[in-house]
C-alpha cells in the first residue's frame, strides 16, 4: 500500500513532529514498505482469539491511594529550559 | 586484569592480587586508550569510579559482597542520578537524570563499580548501533562491522574488554543479537523479572533489561543482585528470586531441547547454521535430547513486533514536549511550533519513523485492522511457545541470521533491517527469558546460540549456556590487535 504524501503529512502533524519538505518523499517510502510488510498480519486466522495487552496475560496491581512521592519539583525542573517561580514557561496560548 | 571474568575478579579481590582501585584505573585507560576506536561509551565517569574503587576497597577489608568492589558499565537508556542520561539522542543530550534506576540502584548497593555510560542505537531503536545521535559503535572483531543494537556499546565494550560486564535492554533481541554479533554472553530474563523503573521506555510491553558479560555464570552473578518486585514498576512482577549462580553446573542428562523448525530456513546463513549443529552435537553429548518442533505463527513475528512495538514506541515518545526536560526548539512561534520543532530536531530519522508507523497503526480507522490485529496474532505466538514448552524445557537456535554485516549495509531499507531481529523477537512477544552464547566464528566473525526457557526459568538457561561453556571455548576467544 502506498501513503499519499498527504497522509504522512498528516500523520507527522498527529505526531507532532515537523519534518522538511525533502524528507517527506522519504518518508512516504519507508512508511509504505513498513505499512506493506505488517499487512501480513491480515492472513492470520484470529477469529475468537483475545487480543494480548501483557506478555505473561497478568493484570495490574492495585495499592492504597495513598500519596507515595515527595516533592521534588525543584529538583525535576533543574533540566527545564524555561522555568519562572516553579512554573513551565511556554509560548503565549491565550492572547 | 582485563578480561578477567565477574567470578575471577570477585575471587582475585578477595585474594589481594589487586584492589578494585588498581582494576578500575587500568578499565579507564584501556577506555581512554582504545575507545577512540569503537565509540562505545557516551559518557565515561572516571573520578566517580575510583572514589568508588576506593570505598569497595576499604569496605572489602571488611567483608563486603560477592561483587564488592567489580566494575560495570551502564547503558545510557538507565537513568543513574547527577549523571548525563542520553538514550542515544539528540532529545536528551542535555538531560542529567534526577535519580537512579532500579538496576543501577541495585548494582550499586551490591557494591559495584559504574565506569560509565554506553552508546546505544538512539531510544534503543535499531539493529546494529548506527542510529545514535553518538555516532555508530564499531565492532571489535572488525572495525568496518557493527556490533549490533541496540545495545551495541555494552556489547562492544564487553568483547573489547574495556569492561567485564554491562547492563542492557532487550525490546525485541537488543541484548542477545548484540551479545551474539560480538561474541559474548547476553540475557533477557522473564518480562517482569527486571524492574524497569528508571529505565526510558520504548515499548513498554517488550522492554526487559538484562546483561551482558563473557559467561554464564557471570550473568547468572548479576541477575541474581537486579531481579525482583519494584513497587516502583507496575509490571515488575512480585516472584521469588532465586540464587542463579547457586544454581549452575546440573547435569543436563533427559534434558529436552527443542529445535524450532521455522528457524532452520533459506534466511539462516549456512556456516551459522553449521555452528549451530555443532552446538547441539554438543548438548546431546552432555545427555541433552534434540526434537524438532513447529511454532506455525512465528513467521508473523516480525510484522507482530513493527505493529506493536511503534504503536507504544509513539505513546512513550509523546512526553518528549519540549517543555519539561529534553531538547527544546529555539525562539517558538507558539505551542504547537513548540512541539513540533523540538521533536523534530530532537529525534533522528529512524525514531521519527517509529513513531510514525505508530501513531498510523493506533489512528482512528487503522486501530482494529492493525493494531487489535497485531495483538491478536502476539496471542498466537505466545500460545505457540507454551505448546511448545509442554514437549521441551528448551529452545535452541540461532540468534541470528548473519554474523556481523558492515557499517552502512542496511541502512537504506528499514525492513531488511528490522529483519535481523527474526529470531529474538518472538521471545518478547510471549515474555519469555532467553540467552545468546558463543558457539563459533563465520569467517573470523563470531555467531551466537539462542537458548529460550519458560516463563521464570532464567536458571535452566543459565545452567545450560554454563554447562555448554564448560565444554566449549568460544566464549574465552577476545579480539586481538590493540585489544587484546
Amino acid at each position: 500500500m502506498k501513503l499519499s504524501r498527504h497522509e504522512v503529512e498528516s500523520i507527522a502533524h498527529l505526531a507532532r513532529l515537523e519534518i522538511s519538505a525533502d524528507e517527506i518523499p522519504v518518508y512516504v517510502d519507508n512508511l509504505s514498505r513498513i505499512i506493506d510488510f505488517v499487512q501480513q498480519l491480515e492472513a492470520a486466522d484470529t477469529e475468537g482469539v483475545t487480543p494480548m495487552a501483557h506478555p505473561l496475560n497478568m493484570t495490574q496491581p492495585l495499592r492504597d491511594d495513598i500519596v507515595t512521592e515527595a516533592d521534588q519539583r525543584a529538583l525535576y525542573q533543574q533540566n527545564a529550559q524555561a522555568v519562572e517561580s516553579g512554573l513551565y514557561l511556554v509560548p503565549r496560548v491565550i492572547e | 586484569m582485563h578480561g578477567m571474568t565477574l567470578a575471577g575478579i570477585a575471587r582475585a579481590l578477595r585474594a589481594r592480587e589487586f584492589s578494585s582501585a588498581e582494576l578500575v584505573q587500568h578499565l579507564l585507560e584501556r577506555i581512554g586508550r582504545l575507545d577512540g576506536q569503537l565509540n562505545a561509551f557516551i559518557t565515561v565517569t572516571g573520578e566517580a569510579a575510583l572514589e568508588a574503587a576506593r570505598a569497595a576497597d576499604a569496605a572489602l577489608v571488611k567483608g563486603g559482597g560477592p561483587l564488592t568492589g567489580v566494575p560495570i558499565a551502564h547503558k545510557d537508556i538507565f537513568c543513574t542520578a547527577g549523571v548525563k542520561t542520553s538514550c542515544g539522542s539528540r532529545m536528551l543530550d542535555n538531560f542529567t537524570a534526577p535519580y537512579d534506576a532500579t538496576v543501577v540502584e541495585r548494582l550499586r548497593d551490591a557494591g559495584m563499580i559504574m565506569l560509565g555510560k554506553t552508546n546505544m542505537d538512539e531510544f534503543a531503536m535499531g539493529s546494529s548501533n548506527e542510529t545514535s545521535f553518538y555516532g555508530p559503535v564499531r565492532n571489535p572483531w572488525d572495525l568496518a562491522r557493527v556490533p549490533g543494537g541496540s545495545s551495541g556499546g555494552s556489547a562492544a565494550a564487553v568483547a573489547a574488554r574495556l569492561a567485564p560486564a554491562a547492563t542492557g535492554t532487550d525490546t525485541g533481541g537488543s541484548i542477545r543479537q548484540p551479545a551474539a554479533l560480538a561474541g559474548i554472553t547476553g540475557i533477557k530474563p522473564t518480562y517482569g523479572r527486571v524492574s524497569r523503573y528508571g529505565m526510558i521506555a520504548f515499548a513498554s510491553s517488550l522492554d526487559q533489561a538484562g546483561v551482558l558479560t563473557l559467561t554464564a555464570e557471570d550473568a547468572a552473578l548479576l541477575l541474581t543482585a537486579m531481579s525482583g518486585h519494584d513497587a516502583r514498576d507496575s509490571t515488575s512482577v512480585d516472584a521469588p528470586v532465586p540464587d542463579f549462580a547457586a544454581g549452575l553446573g546440573e547435569s543436563l542428562k533427559g534434558l529436552k531441547i527443542g529445535l524450532v523448525e521455522e528457524f532452520l530456513d533459506d534466511g539462516l546463513d549456512p556456516a551459522n547454521a553449521a555452528a549451530i549443529e555443532a552446538a547441539l552435537k554438543v548438548l546431546e553429548g552432555l545427555g541433552a535430547t534434540v526434537q524438532r518442533l513447529s511454532l506455525p505463527s512465528i513467521g508473523l513475528s516480525v510484522p507482530t513486533y513493527y505493529v506493536v512495538a511503534p504503536a507504544e514506541c509513539s505513546s512513550n515518545l509523546s512526553r518528549f514536549d519540549g517543555v519539561r526536560f529534553g531538547h527544546r526548539a529555539a525562539e517558538p512561534r507558539d505551542l504547537e511550533d513548540l512541539y513540533k520543532r523540538s521533536r523534530g530536531e530532537g529525534f533522528g530519522t529512524e525514531v521519527k519513523r517509529r513513531i510514525m508507523t505508530g501513531t498510523y497503526v493506533l489512528s482512528a480507522g487503522y486501530y482494529d485492522a492493525y493494531y487489535l490485529k497485531a495483538q491478536r496474532v502476539r496471542q498466537l505466538i505466545a500460545a505457540d511457545f507454551r505448546r511448545a514448552f509442554e514437549a521441551v524445557d528448551v529452545i535452541v537456535g540461532p540468534t541470528s541470521p548473519t554474523p556481523a554485516f558492515e557499517l552502512g549495509a542496511k541502512v537504506d531499507d528499514p525492513v531488511t533491517m528490522y529483519l535481523n531481529d527474526i529470531y529474538t523477537i518472538g521471545v518478547n512477544l510471549a515474555g519469555l527469558p532467553g540467552l545468546s552464547v558463543p558457539c563459533g566464528f563465520v569467517d573470523g566473525l563470531p555467531v551466537g546460540l539462542q537458548i529460550v526457557g519458560r516463563a521464570f526459568e532464567e536458571g535452566r538457561i543459565l545452567n545450560v549456556a554454563h554447562r555448554f561453556q564448560q565444554e566449549t571455548d568460544w566464549h574465552a576467544r577476545a579480539p586481538g590487535g590493540a585489544f587484546a
